[in-house]
């Protein structure tokens, strides 16, 4: 494992742009993103279904496949720029250095394949391990992900094992050879609710155990929560908003954020209480909005908004960083959706009926 | 497994049993000894003790003639499946898997080498080579039946190259061989294997039209194709020398189906649990 200078950040990522080419045009799925991750800390990727943050991850990896992929900007791991890498000298990143589980275990374990063999075919190679010596390092990794008798499952194809321990086998696969930075690709989505706590947890307990880096890619903002020390939500391909996590969820300032936070459904609601969804569709990443792209939906709109794209930039607080001319709670924000709400903008005025639940509006929209 | 297909893979082995021990099987006549010129046996006899199944219009004994016919058919058979899962499997899951411009240019060949008439090839080559024995016939055959499963191999490992576990593998840092060899071709494999034993059938008939216009090996080598063609003359004296070397090629392509689509479902019904 190299080690790392310290005070500079394991994995620097710098207006990273990650375009695919297909015959409608370019499609821009990535369109600028830079942060970057200390040794040891989380990042949570937040943002919903073709908001490029698994695109990101990818491309981060160098996972993308195709010719029709372009990436340009930087990303120095240890210092060192990956996108720049040979397929070659990428293969002694992967695994060692970088690592990934991916979203559904059902398809990232190859199913003519015993677990024993997906767990030590790259440990062999890596660490030059005998037989032996790798089924015991199998057999360690498995009980180390809290697989219940890891002897009898390394015998197992991975069609016998349920979703949960799936995943559990792909962390172990992942974390074999004891990567610096573990990307984690919406690792519960395919899961059962219990499982995926249990799984999140493991991945929480493997990080802090390791001291490795882990970003956490999820649509679920409950997911984040708690288990990431910051937090960047992503909207069409940038960066919205990235903050500690706590003071994210205590002080959210962009719309989408907030919009993603109303959309979770709770408890406390009465049942059948129709749910916050955000109106509008996520805007077409091949001839993207001008100004904003969170415009078209964003119930804070403004003229500005549409004209002009806010930048990334640092709020009062040095760590928060927000693109937004209208953060939410500002007082222009509260101008602009009383005027957007006389003039009966959709997405303001289905906030203005989500936001009291006790109207009948709420109940059939 | 449904007691067709056991009866079904049941013939599949006797058949290929009887193929392979012929010159073991005890009282089993030669296939070329032509009893009437010798004064032991007349020409179309019914089935009787000495001879099972009867003599065809040389007088020889049709029972043994299938048999040793069944090596013609089978090895032709076997020789086509081996090429094609071998080389078109290989070629195929190899540019599904790399895509780009190796793709192109193996596709195309393949195309041209589909669009070109069979028949013409062999004719060209047997004419050439000036013999037709079984190595020419199952060499050209089998060559011919690379294209195909270049494309079923090719649609499969496209598909699969696009799976989430061969990322997966190179993620964690798997050479691009290993993953073709490990992850790629050994998940194209049952459905080439499946597609085999349905293109085993198709290959068996097409021996069969091949001998039938005589283009198959040369006489007196029996083949089920042949002796359907050699009876052909007698027909309105006796059908049974047709009939026979039909039944066991109906009975083969058949069973060959059917074991096909068994382990075709038994293939959909895994991948389902998947």
């Amino acid at each position: 494992m190299a080690d790392n200078v310290a005070g500079s950040p394991l994995l620097e990522v710098d207006d990273l742009r990650t375009t695919f080419t297909i015959p409608a045009g370019d499609v821009k799925a990535v369109r600028g993103v830079s942060f970057s991750l200390e040794q040891g800390r989380t990042l949570g990727i937040v943002g919903e279904s073709g908001s490029g943050k698994t695109v990101l991850a990818r491309s981060i990896m160098r996972l993308n496949l195709g010719s029709n992929v372009t990436t340009t900007g930087t990303a120095a791991f240890n210092g060192s720029d990956v996108l720049t890498r040979s397929p070659g000298e990428m293969r002694e990143l992967w695994g060692t250095e970088m690592a990934m589980v991916f979203q559904d275990p059902m398809t990232s374990l190859n199913p003519l394949v015993r677990v024993q063999r997906q767990v030590t075919e790259h440990l062999c190679r890596h660490l030059n391990l005998n037989r032996a010596e790798a089924r015991q390092a199998a057999v360690d990794l498995l009980r180390e992900v809290r697989i219940p008798d890891p002897e009898t499952r390394l015998r197992s194809f991975p069609h016998e094992l349920s979703g949960g321990m799936r995943q559990r086998v792909c962390i172990a696969v992942a974390l074999a050879c004891e990567p610096s930075l573990l990307f984690a690709d919406e690792p519960t989505t395919a899961l059962d609710v219990t499982v995926q706590h249990q799984i999140l947890n493991l991945l929480s307990r493997e990080q802090t155990d390791r001291e490795m880096a882990m970003v956490l890619v999820t649509h679920d903002l409950g997911v984040v929560a708690g288990r990431t020390d910051d937090t960047m939500v992503m909207y069409a391909g940038t960066v919205v908003e990235h903050a500690p996590t706590a003071s994210l969820f205590a002080d959210m300032r962009h719309p989408y954020s907030e919009a993603l936070m109303r959309s979770i459904p709770r408890t406390s609601l009465p049942s059948h209480t129709r749910l916050a969804a955000i109106t509008g569709r996520p805007p077409d990443l091949i001839d993207p909005p001008s100004g904003c792209a969170f415009s078209p939906r964003c119930p804070y709109v403004q003229d500005q908004c549409v004209n002009e794209e806010p930048p990334l930039v640092e709020t009062d607080d040095p760590a928060h960083r927000l693109a937004c001319w209208t953060p939410v709670g500002s007082p222009e924000a509260r101008a602009a959706f009383e005027k957007n709400l006389a003039a009966g903008l959709q997405q303001a005025v289905a906030v203005d009926i989500s936001a009291a639940p006790s109207s009948t509006g709420g109940v059939d929209g | 497994m449904p007691w067709t297909t056991r009866f079904c893979a049941s013939w599949l082995i006797v058949i290929v049993g009887a193929a392979v021990f012929a010159d073991l099987i005890p009282g089993l006549a030669d296939p070329n000894y032509q009893g009437f010129l010798f004064g032991d046996g007349a020409t179309n006899e019914s089935p009787s003790l000495t001879h099972f199944l009867g003599t065809d219009n040389n007088s020889r004994d049709i029972l043994a003639r299938i048999v040793y016919g069944a090596r013609v058919s089978l090895t032709v058979a076997l020789a086509a499946v081996f090429m094609g899962v071998v080389f078109g499997g290989f070629f195929g899951s190899l540019v599904g898997f790399v895509r780009g411009r190796t793709d192109s240019a193996v596709m195309a060949v393949v195309d041209v080498i589909l669009a070109f008439p069979g028949l013409v090839l062999l004719l060209t080559v047997v004419t050439l080579l000036g013999r037709r024995d079984l190595v020419v016939i199952a060499t050209v055959i089998g060559f011919l039946s690379i294209p195909p499963y270049t494309r079923v191999a090719r649609a499969n490992a496209l598909s699969i190259s696009r799976r989430e576990f061969v990322t997966a593998a190179r993620a964690i840092g798997t050479r691009k061989r290993s993953i073709l060899f490990r992850e790629v071709i050994p998940n194209v494999l049952p459905t080439l294997l499946a597609y085999a034993m349905v293109n085993a059938a198709v290959i068996i008939l097409l021996e069969g039209a091949l001998a039938f216009l005589g283009l198959s090996v040369e006489p007196p080598t029996s083949s089920w194709g042949t002796m359907v063609n050699a009876a052909r003359v007698d027909l309105q004296i006796n059908v049974w020398p047709a009939i026979w070397p039909s039944l066991a090629l109906v009975f083969t392509v058949y069973s060959l189906n059917n074991v096909g689509d068994w382990l075709r479902r038994l293939r959909s019904v895994r991948s389902a649990a998947l």
